[in-house]
């Protein structure tokens, strides 16, 4: 079982509101997994390099020019609340 | 055999002879939807009057003596995780309920440009993030082989869609085996190209690193037609790949005379159903009929793949899920208190379960303290497994294994239990970890239900598998077979 | 102060002048309607991709050479999390463990004018993030609109050591960081636009001590002289807690520019944990030494050096050559006037005695001066051919400031041409002798003073128009 603070700490900064149930549930299923990947800790990778990816490309760039932009109607259609051209949310703090 | 039963390249032969038109094809796949999708539920969305509007101007196209291209009028279904220009693109996920994108995927307008008819977009697991699509928010679909078992996932609906006749072709994505294991399941062919062969822009990631697009048909030419239309260098995608992809119709030769098969004996250990085993073995005895040299070979790492894949995949789709917080589009609470308050509940209530623990577990290994012991270890191993590949294709041209180690379960067998559930795509989450080129063509039956052959091939040796995989099809009536639709309905 | 030494380390953000976006093709463009210069990939829509600008690699670059830094032979970019709503992915791509360019310094002079090198840790390439719009403030607000055009602007960021020991060198640091940028021509740098954001770590600790005390962290500083006084006033503030013996917190606290003071910043987030992890979306960026090369040739000169070339060229004093050089555009249009009037003293003189004091009192910069270089030039030529005198002539300097006019143009508007006619001058010769008889009388008794008022009355009659030296001659062959 993964401890109720650890549980607390991940779900506030995955910005998830858990039940109570989902934390017990999620406590004990995380740990199974990770009791489960505990394995890889048994190989030794010392002087293995990370494969971050997969592909050996490099210097992928674009050129410096203005393309088009969305029309604002585009842009705000799919706003759940909005106000003017911007896009409206609750008071931050 | 029925026209929505057809492959797209006999439609294609039937369309520039004139014997059929492009409306007709259309309308027998809308007919057939019609018929099965109560069944199949198949579809999160149809989009009928588009596609028989598209299909008569591919006629008109005929008509005016226009040489087609060759999925022209061809009816594909597009899994819902794809971005449709003003068709709503939900990735079966209810915090993306409503979401139309304004823009299409490079896949989608690449499909259009081929003049291929879009049927509507499909059922998946949640952000595609399972193996049974029923992870769906939205409904189940069921295995068209028996309507009681599911068609896999997490590309379920692409899958079912083209085994039941609702569509001729499907796209689907593959991050673990989400194309491949469905394809299995289903009967039919469904390939996961080297990653960077297909362009990702407009495919709503799950995990960056892992993910590709690919093809779902009936028979391996259809499969060779889809690949071709949708691979190629993408301005859009920096992981795509620059160079020139040959014409993958060129690798349609029934000849693999002197071909060196390596068959991993890992991925034949204990969790393998037998009677798959016993599928499997009779596909090689057919492999080997044809004059290739199969021969059993090690991937030492295979056991830890499955933790491999079990946290890099969570790590990324934590880091690109987090951009689904109610502020730009798609689902948000009501009433919320501040934006904290609203970001966690939105997210609380618009997110699955499944996708939920994913996401949870993902932070977990990515959060100071817990970095270097899960992720930096985890993409070190994936460095190993990658090398298993390398060492084992210095020797053969491909490597073969059962696709999954079952055939397709019933509808509730594995939910409650992620882990089980995560073991049913043991023998396929190791290609995306290497980047290789997959394919899943039909290799036989277990009672009724279908087996899937898996090869696996050295990055960019699409035509190498497709050609082994075209003479394996040619030499056997497996692809021939169609799901009779049946079975108690859930 | 005395028992006390601060320690400072700033962590400048500057917005790069490229034409497009650092990851799409939506323009940079300031102003304009809200969410009016976005696309699909700087919106963060599902499914987008990011491709990187080849121009935002090439400046930061340019600005790590001009830097002194290390260029990376291999760097690569990094998500950074954190969940805010200008920010459309809630992640940040940003540069973690291998930033482009690292282990730098620049050069500045402390209070005494002696010389003090601070260190420069690293640099690095960022995504900017979107604008918040609140009524009143953010504590205050119901609610607050977001506006994602600056979403995506290429950002720098270059970190310093901390090497400052006074809100003086902070502030000297800044203002050289500031020039040398400009000088590379990457970015406008001005604070008062957020094209150049400064947040400052402070610490204290006794003098001697070779550990670092607790530092804060001080935000919302929008002027070079808001940073000196918030440094200042934050270093008072911590030395008080010392003192009094009250426990320094590490934090975030914002300048308060209205009441003078930093404020602790207490918000609901919790402990940052950004988990940073290798962007999957883009690939490595491999730095060539031909590459560098490239870059180092097209590299302009920089401050620094065109300071000693200033000294040594055109023999300026160190003064001089500093201030001419503290801003590429003045350093420009002084070499401009030189080019057109080689007496680089005299235009040195003009260019800080009056142009930087108009500039000054109009609250107005170089560029925006209305009087051209080739226009001192040709006021300098007349002051010369006798034409203007030269106290006449910083009346016609300020009118050409203020209007643009040629010197020429001025002078005849304005009839401030000098008489150097002798029939004219000696006429009105005639006229003072006539009343002021006790001066003349003076004068001839040998008190040579009386000569100075009788050449002050010429000009008082003259309206400061008669060539003084001519004056001068002609009353002493008169009174002779
Ligand atoms: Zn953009």
């Amino acid at each position: 079982m993964l401890s109720r603070e650890v549980v607390d700490h991940v779900a506030l900064l995955a910005r998830l509101e858990l039940s109570e149930e989902e934390k017990e549930r999620y406590a004990s299923q995380l740990a199974d997994i990770l009791e489960y990947a505990e394995r890889l800790q048994e190989l030794d990778t010392e002087d293995v390099i990370p494969t971050a990816h997969v592909l050996p490309l490099q210097n992928v760039f674009r050129h410096d020019t203005v393309g088009q932009h969305l029309p604002s109607e585009e842009t705000l259609a799919n706003a759940p609340d909005r106000e003017d051209n911007c896009f409206k949310v609750p008071r931050i703090i | 055999m029925e026209i929505c039963e057809l492959t797209a390249h006999k439609l294609h032969n039937l369309l520039t002879s004139k014997e059929i038109r492009a409306e007709e094809v259309c309308l027998a796949v809308f007919k057939r939807i019609n018929q099965v999708e109560d069944k199949v539920k198949a579809y999160l969305s149809l989009v009928r009057e588009e596609a028989l509007e598209k299909a008569r101007a591919v006629d008109r196209k005929i008509d005016r003596g226009e040489a087609i291209s060759p999925l022209a009028g061809i009816p594909v279904a597009l899994k819902d995780n794809l971005c449709t220009k003003g068709l709503k693109t939900t990735c079966a996920s209810k915090i993306l309920y409503n979401f139309v994108p304004p823009y299409n995927a490079t896949v989608v307008d690449k499909l259009r440009q081929e003049d291929a008819v879009i049927t509507g977009k499909t059922n998946m697991d949640e952000f595609a993030m399972g193996s049974s699509t029923e992870n769906s928010a939205f409904q189940k679909t069921c295995n068209p082989w028996s309507l009681d078992c599911v068609p896999g996932g997490s590309s379920g609906g692409s899958a079912a869609a083209v085994a039941a006749g609702e569509a001729i072709c499907a796209l689907g994505s593959d991050t673990g085996g989400s194309i491949r294991q469905p394809a299995a399941f289903c009967g039919v062919v469904g390939m996961k190209p080297t990653y960077g062969t297909v362009s990702r822009y407009g495919l709503v990631a799950f995990a960056s690193s892992l993910d590709q697009i690919g093809p779902f048909a009936r028979d391996v030419t259809d499969c060779a037609l889809m690949l071709n239309a949708i691979s190629g260098h993408d301005s859009m995608d920096s992981t795509s790949v620059p160079t020139e992809l040959p014409d993958y119709r060129n690798a349609l030769v029934e000849d693999i005379d002197g071909f060196r098969i390596g068959v991993p004996a890992e991925y034949f250990a204990a969790g393998l159903d037998d009677r798959v085993r016993r599928v499997i073995e009779e596909a090689i005895t057919v492999l080997e009929q044809r004059g290739a040299r199969v021969e059993e070979t090690t991937l030492p790492h295979t056991e830890y793949a499955l933790s491999t894949y079990y946290i890099i995949a969570p790590a990324e789709a934590s880091s690109n899920l987090a951009r689904y917080d109610g502020v730009r589009y798609g689902y948000r609470v009501e009433e919320a208190e501040d934006v904290v308050d609203m970001f966690s509940r939105t997210r609380s209530r618009g997110f699955g379960a499944e996708v939920k623990r994913r996401v949870m577990l993902g932070t977990y290994a990515l959060s100071a303290g817990y970095y270097d012991a899960y992720y930096l270890k985890a993409l070190k191993v994936r460095t190993l497994i990658r090398r298993d590949f390398e060492r084992a294709f210095e020797k053969f041209d491909f490597l073969i294994s059962p696709t999954t180690p079952s055939t397709a379960f019933r509808f509730g067998e594995k939910v409650d239990d992620p882990l089980t559930m995560y073991l049913s795509d043991v023998f396929t989450l190791a290609v995306n970890l290497a980047g290789l080129p997959g394919v899943s063509i039909p290799a036989g039956f277990v009672d009724g239900m279908p087996v899937g052959l898996q090869l696996i091939g050295k990055p960019f040796s699409e035509s190498t598998l497709l050609r082994a995989a075209y003479t394996f099809e040619q030499s056997t009536a497996h692809h021939l077979k169609r799901p009779p639709l049946t079975g108690e309905v859930k | 102060m005395t028992r006390y030494e601060p320690v400072i380390g700033l962590e400048v953000h500057v917005e790069l002048q490229t034409a497009s976006k650092i990851f799409c093709h939506s323009s940079t463009a300031f102003g304009g309607d809200p969410n009016n210069h976005v696309c699909p990939v700087c919106l963060g829509l599902p499914g987008t991709l990011p491709v990187l600008n080849r121009n935002v690699v090439e400046a930061a670059i340019m600005v790590g050479l001009s830097l002194n830094c290390s260029v990376a032979r291999f760097c690569k970019f990094d998500r950074k999390h954190y969940f805010y709503p200008d920010l459309p992915k809630n992640y940040q791509i940003s540069q973690y463990d291998l930033p482009i360019a690292y282990d730098g310094y620049l050069d500045v002079e402390d209070e005494d004018g002696q010389p003090v090198r601070i260190g420069i840790t690293r640099v690095h390439m960022e995504e900017d993030a979107g604008k918040l719009l609140h009524q009143g403030t953010i504590a205050t607000t119901p609610y607050s609109l977001v506006d994602y055009n600056r979403t995506g602007v290429p950002l720098l960021e270059i970190v310093s050591e901390p090497d400052m020991r006074s809100p003086q060198e902070a502030r000297a640091y800044l203002d050289k960081l500031k020039t040398i940028i400009q000088y590379t021509g990457v970015s406008d740098c001005r604070m008062e636009e957020g094209s150049l954001r400064c947040d400052a770590n402070v610490s204290v600790r006794v003098r001697g001590s070779d550990t670092f005390g607790t530092k804060t962290e001080i935000k919302n500083m929008n002027s070079f002289r808001a940073l000196q006084k918030a440094v200042q006033y934050e270093i008072e503030r911590q030395i008080e807690c010392l003192e009094t013996g009250e426990r320094i917190v590490q934090e975030t606290r914002t300048w308060d520019e209205t009441r003078g003071v930093t404020l602790s910043m207490r918000s609901k987030e919790e402990a940052h944990d950004y988990r940073y992890f290798p962007e999957p979306d883009l690939v490595p960026i491999v730095i060539s030494p031909l590459w560098i090369e490239e870059i180092t040739q097209q590299l302009p000169e920089l401050p620094d050096a065109r300071c000693c070339r200033y000294m040594d060229a055109y023999k300026l004093p160190a003064y001089d050559a500093g201030v001419l050089t503290s801003s590429k555009e003045l350093g420009n249009y002084f070499e401009e006037c030189v080019s057109l009037y080689p007496q680089p003293k005299t235009v040195s003189n003009w260019l800080m005695g009056e142009l930087l004091r108009l500039l000054n009192d109009t609250n107005s910069e170089i560029g925006e001066a209305r009087v051209r270089p080739a226009q001192l030039a040709g006021m300098l030529a007349l002051i010369d051919k006798g034409t203007i005198s030269g106290k006449l002539a910083k009346e016609v300097f300020e009118e050409m400031f203020r209007t643009g006019k040629d010197a020429q143009a001025v002078v005849k508007e304005k009839g401030l041409e000098q008489i150097s006619d002798e029939a004219s001058i000696n006429a009105v010769i005639e006229q003072v002798i006539a009343d002021h008889p006790g001066p003349v009388s003076d004068y001839r008794a040998g008190k040579e003073r009386a000569l100075g008022f009788m050449v002050g009355q010429v000009m008082k009659l003259t309206r400061g128009k008669a060539n003084p030296g001519l004056v001068n001659r002609l009353l002493k062959d008169r009174l002779g």
